[in-house]
């Protein structure tokens, strides 16, 4: 089975031309038509594009003496990201038949590296949600589970590379899109520091928030691609003009000396049992592996959904506001007058969850309230900039779970709408404070709606200061060297 | 439309929008050409609003920006920032416009003119970078519309002004003072006709002596030139104070100017506010200006119009008209002093053949010239000065020689068409076209002698008190020297023999 493998492995069997990667390709895309009718993963396959680049890459791979590491690998990207000629949805009806004419700079990067396309996953409507659930197209389903949530927003992103449908995937953070995600479907999964990687070309969310990563089999896999991911963009003027280390050649398994704190508020009110056993065993195999486990308090912590409950909304507002049916996307065929054509486009265009966010961000931002919300919001998030900055002056990282909960059902949070706000918690200061954080898989637990001995998977997040990628991919590898929850894969998808 | 002033005074600030000369757009690499006539040409996907593209700052226009601001003693915010202003229209990509609210490139600075003699201080209250929107078209008798997005995205100077003018004409003068502001820095064309620089005017009226500012006002839009800017405002004062006058009140209004009947017209009510919900741009981080960076720039402001109408006035002792005359045109300015450099150096270094002529006379019949023949033949060719095949020391040549009574003025014009046209240096130009004027003493009283004897009644008729035989001598005389007879001598010469 190739399915299961990592990017390394890979790598080495195109070297030896074990495989070609059309090969590779061919396999990948069989995976994606026998799968993916259970998963809902992708909206659309390119197979045309991945079996021409994969003819390009085999070209290289004869060739060159050092062909780059991802070469003739392939992978799927989030429907977020703009594919130059490749149907684009952000699965939002708006965009139901959308083309870009341009590639998103992580695209062209890929691209750049002679990386296979295999197509565009599925997320919610322009990653306004935490489950797919809000995807015009339906949700995607959890490969551990069918009948649960594989998270979200890149809840396809996570479900393709969880049963082997891509070796890799791109996807995007906002606040917790990535980590969720990874969590429920025991994969590992990166969001970047806020400015490491370029969102020119991501379908535009929060844009103070907006972090392009990408979810793989394990951190090594995650240091490869976040070496092609990262880097500075003339065209997006928020990213960083820093160097872009060899993560992955820089790897540590041994952790002596790393101080790695615990913060308390973390360990929230309804957080399952099994998540916070497994969470605690993995701060032990820390322990052993030599770190220094120090714990620590950031009492703003509940304060950072409330910021994000106003911040979010306000720049999504904003954000769809392109989406007025004159240049592209969905067009009223009724509307008669230009205000019809604005009314009714977006009114038939959008989802429920984007009209929600449209309306509140609108009403945070107009004359009157604008002082009493955005600006104090934008205070507040100032204030957990710095809590976040004197704790990192005691610790080089902080562990804590990914999520309170393994996967739900899908329906479940529809109907118990405060426990989305638990998992929020866990995942939102990171982000609004713009650092790295990880999730890797720490084991299994019961689903306390499951039937008894149901396993489902757990995940660890490590959080690092900004621009601190290499600490926690060190802490990360450190631990997947002497763990093999990350080799777990799901059985219905194992041929 | 005559107004009693003092029963109401007009209270008038100013908007003015002027599209900078930089190469590219404000948020992207597009070209920003305001000429460009293909619609949909300079577009890519930042400026059409394409999903997930995002705005990359123009440091140029930054730069302008803060020029400009300098120019106008304004504080520079170094901690300028974007951003959004919404609102939905089609020729408005992204459902927003990029500006600038609560932190411009540039506020609270001044610009003094001078209005009938007195020296009035207009406040400037912010000046702000953002950019223009597209234009919609809407094809005669056709039942759609169409947009043209080249000239969406390209970067803009909004300029606020303070209520601080209190006419029509100082309101004007203020105007051409900033369009030459905008040209010495180089920011610009700043061609009202060409809409590169746009302004909108807010007016109401008050009695003398309120402090406080009107309870409405009215913004005037569609204006192309500065003397419809001048028509609209008198308009407005005029037809405020009517309303007022008759007990009325006149509305908080935005007006258009109608320039064919000379009249405004209410475009739309503006009794509410719109609510743009300002917020900054989070795709654009804040400038961070460096002190350094703003010193470097406030050592590059050039000469500025004021300061340089007050040297001419020292340096070269024009009358104001002409001054004015050439500070409204920076261009000529330079070619000006130029010619006026090429004249000094050659009174220096041929005084023998200059002992004669005198610099103050050939500095004004300098400034006649770049006023009149060469501007009128430059703006018929579209062009500048420097642009043009009149050297500046060749123009100096042809003064000298106009002043020394070498050719006449017919001639002269004839010379300089003859330079503008191909180059060249006067004197032989002269030459070729054979218009060297004769001064010669000798051969003019050897052709008046001859026509004398040949014209004996005419003499006579003279003698007996018929002036305009004088003037029959004096033609016969000049046919004789085939027109290039020195008009002055011939007169001396013709006076002299016939007096004997």
């Amino acid at each position: 089975m190739l399915a299961n493998l990592e990017l390394s492995e890979l790598q080495d069997k195109l070297r030896k031309k074990e495989i070609s990667s059309v090969e590779l390709t061919k396999y990948f895309l069989e995976r994606i038509k026998k799968h993916n009718e259970s998963l809902n993963a992708f909206l659309t396959v390119t197979e045309d594009l991945a079996l021409a680049q994969a003819v390009e890459a085999d070209k290289i791979l004869a060739n060159e003496p050092n062909p780059g590491p991802l070469t003739g690998i392939p992978f799927a990207a989030k429907d977020l990201f703009s594919t130059k000629g490749v149907r684009t949805t952000a699965s939002s009806k708006i965009l139901d038949q959308f083309i870009p004419v341009y590639d998103a700079t992580t695209i062209k990067k890929m691209y750049a590296e002679k990386t296979v396309m295999l197509g565009k996953t599925n997320l919610d409507e322009f990653a306004h949600g935490s489950s797919t659930e809000t995807s015009a197209y339906g949700p995607s389903k959890n490969p551990w589970d069918l009948s649960r949530i594989p998270g979200g927003s890149s809840g396809g992103s996570a479900a393709a590379v969880a049963a082997g449908l891509a070796p890799f995937a791109l996807a995007t953070e906002t606040g917790g899109s990535i980590r969720q995600p990874a969590s429920l479907t025991g994969i590992s999964g990166w969001k970047p520091t806020y400015g490491r990687v370029s969102r020119y070309g991501v379908i535009a969310m929060t844009s103070s928030n907006d972090s392009p990563g990408t979810m793989a089999r394990s951190v090594k896999d995650l240091a490869l691609t976040a070496e092609f991911m990262s880097g500075y963009d003339p065209s997006d003027g928020t990213t960083a003009n820093k160097p872009v280390p060899n993560y992955a050649d820089n790897l540590k398994s041994d952790l002596t000396g790393m101080r790695i704190g615990i913060p308390k508020e973390y360990f929230v009110e309804g957080m399952e049992p099994d998540v916070q056993a497994r969470v605690m065993e993995a701060i032990e195999q820390l322990k052993k592996l030599g770190a220094e486990i120090i714990d620590v308090s950031l009492p703003l912590t509940r304060y950072g959904s409330l910021v994000y409950a106003i911040v979010t909304p306000s720049e999504i507002s904003s954000n769809l506001a392109k989406f007025d049916g004159i240049r592209f996307g969905h067009q009223s065929k009724e509307a008669k007058t230009l205000n019809e054509i604005y009314t009714q486009s977006r009114e038939q265009g959008f989802g429920d969850e984007a009209k929600r966010r449209i309306m509140t961000g609108t009403y945070a931002l107009s004359a009157g309230y604008k002082d009493a919300y955005y600006l104090k919001a934008q205070k507040v998030r100032r204030l957990l900039v710095n809590e976040f900055d004197q704790v990192f002056q005691r610790v080089d990282a902080l562990v804590c779970a990914s999520v309170p909960n393994v996967a739900t059902k899908i329906g479940f949070a529809k109907d118990n709408p405060l426990h989305g706000y638990i998992a929020d918690q866990l995942n939102i200061p990171a982000s609004m404070a713009g650092l790295p954080a990880l999730s890797v898989p720490a084991g299994f637990g019961a689903a306390p709606d499951g039937p008894a001995g149901s396993q489902l998977p757990v995940g660890l997040q490590i959080i690092g200061p900004q621009w601190g990628e290499q600490t926690i991919f060190n802490i990360g590898h450190a631990f997947q060297q002497v763990t093999e929850w990350h080799k777990k894969f799901p059985e219905e998808f194992a041929d | 439309m005559e107004q009693d002033l003092t029963k109401f005074n007009p209270v008038i600030g100013l908007e003015i929008h002027v599209q900078l000369k930089t190469k590219s757009k404000m948020f992207c690499a597009c070209a920003n050409n305001p000429d460009e006539s293909v619609p949909n040409t300079n577009i890519c996907e930042v400026c059409t609003g394409q999903p997930g593209s995002l705005p990359v700052v123009n440091k140029e226009a930054v730069r302008l920006g803060t020029m400009f601001g300098l120019a106008l003693n304004c504080k520079i915010n170094k901690d300028a920032k974007f951003d959004r202003k919404s609102y939905f229209y089609p020729d408005l990509p992204k459902g927003y416009q990029i500006s600038q609210y609560d932190k411009p490139i540039a506020e609270r600075g001044y610009l003094d003119i001078e209005v009938d003699g007195e020296i009035r201080r207009i406040r400037i209250t912010r000046a702000h970078l953002e950019e223009d929107a597209g234009k919609n078209i809407h094809p005669d008798g056709l039942n759609y519309s169409l947009v043209d997005y080249n000239r969406g995205g390209t970067p803009l100077l909004e300029i606020v002004t303070e209520p601080d003018i209190t006419s029509a004409k100082e309101a004007r003068i203020f105007l051409q003072e900033l369009r030459n502001i905008v040209r010495y820095v180089g920011v610009g064309t700043a061609d009202m006709e060409k809409g590169t620089m746009r302004c909108e005017p807010s007016i109401s009226v008050r009695k003398p002596g309120q402090q406080e500012l009107p309870p409405y006002k009215v913004e005037v839009k569609n204006i192309n030139s500065f003397s419809f800017a001048e028509s609209a405002i008198e308009y407005e004062i005029a037809r405020q104070t009517k309303i007022l006058e008759e007990g009325g009140t006149p509305k908080q209004v935005t007006m258009g100017w109608n320039e064919k009947a000379g009249v405004t017209v209410e475009q739309r009510s503006k009794e509410q506010a719109n609510d743009y919900r300002y917020f900054p741009d989070p795709d654009i981080p804040v400038l961070n200006l460096s002190d350094e960076y703003i010193d470097l720039l406030k050592a590059q402001v050039p000469e500025l119009p004021a300061q340089k109408r007050k040297r001419f006035k020292n340096e070269y002792a024009l009358p104001e008209a002409d001054i004015n005359n050439l500070i409204n045109w920076k261009e000529l300015t330079e070619y000006y002093e130029q010619l006026v450099s090429e004249i000094q150096e050659w009174l220096k270094t041929d005084q023998a053949a200059s002992k004669d002529l005198d610099l103050q006379k050939l500095m004004k019949l300098g400034a006649n010239w770049c006023l009149q023949d060469f501007s009128a033949l430059l703006n018929a060719a579209h062009i500048d000065p420097l642009e043009s095949k009149v050297r500046p020391e060749n123009l100096a040549e042809l003064l000298k020689l106009i002043e020394a009574g070498k050719i006449s003025n017919s001639a002269a014009k004839q010379v300089f068409a003859k330079m503008f046209e191909t180059g060249g240096e006067p004197h032989n130009i002269v030459e070729d076209l054979g218009l060297a004027q004769v001064s010669d003493t000798a051969v003019i009283e050897t052709v008046i002698e001859a026509v004398l004897s040949a014209n004996e009644k005419a003499v006579t008729d003279y003698k007996a008190g018929q002036q305009k035989s004088f003037g029959f001598l004096v033609g016969m005389a000049m046919k004789e020297l085939k027109g290039k007879g020195n008009p002055a001598v011939v007169n001396e010469i013709l006076k002299q023999k016939l007096q004997k």
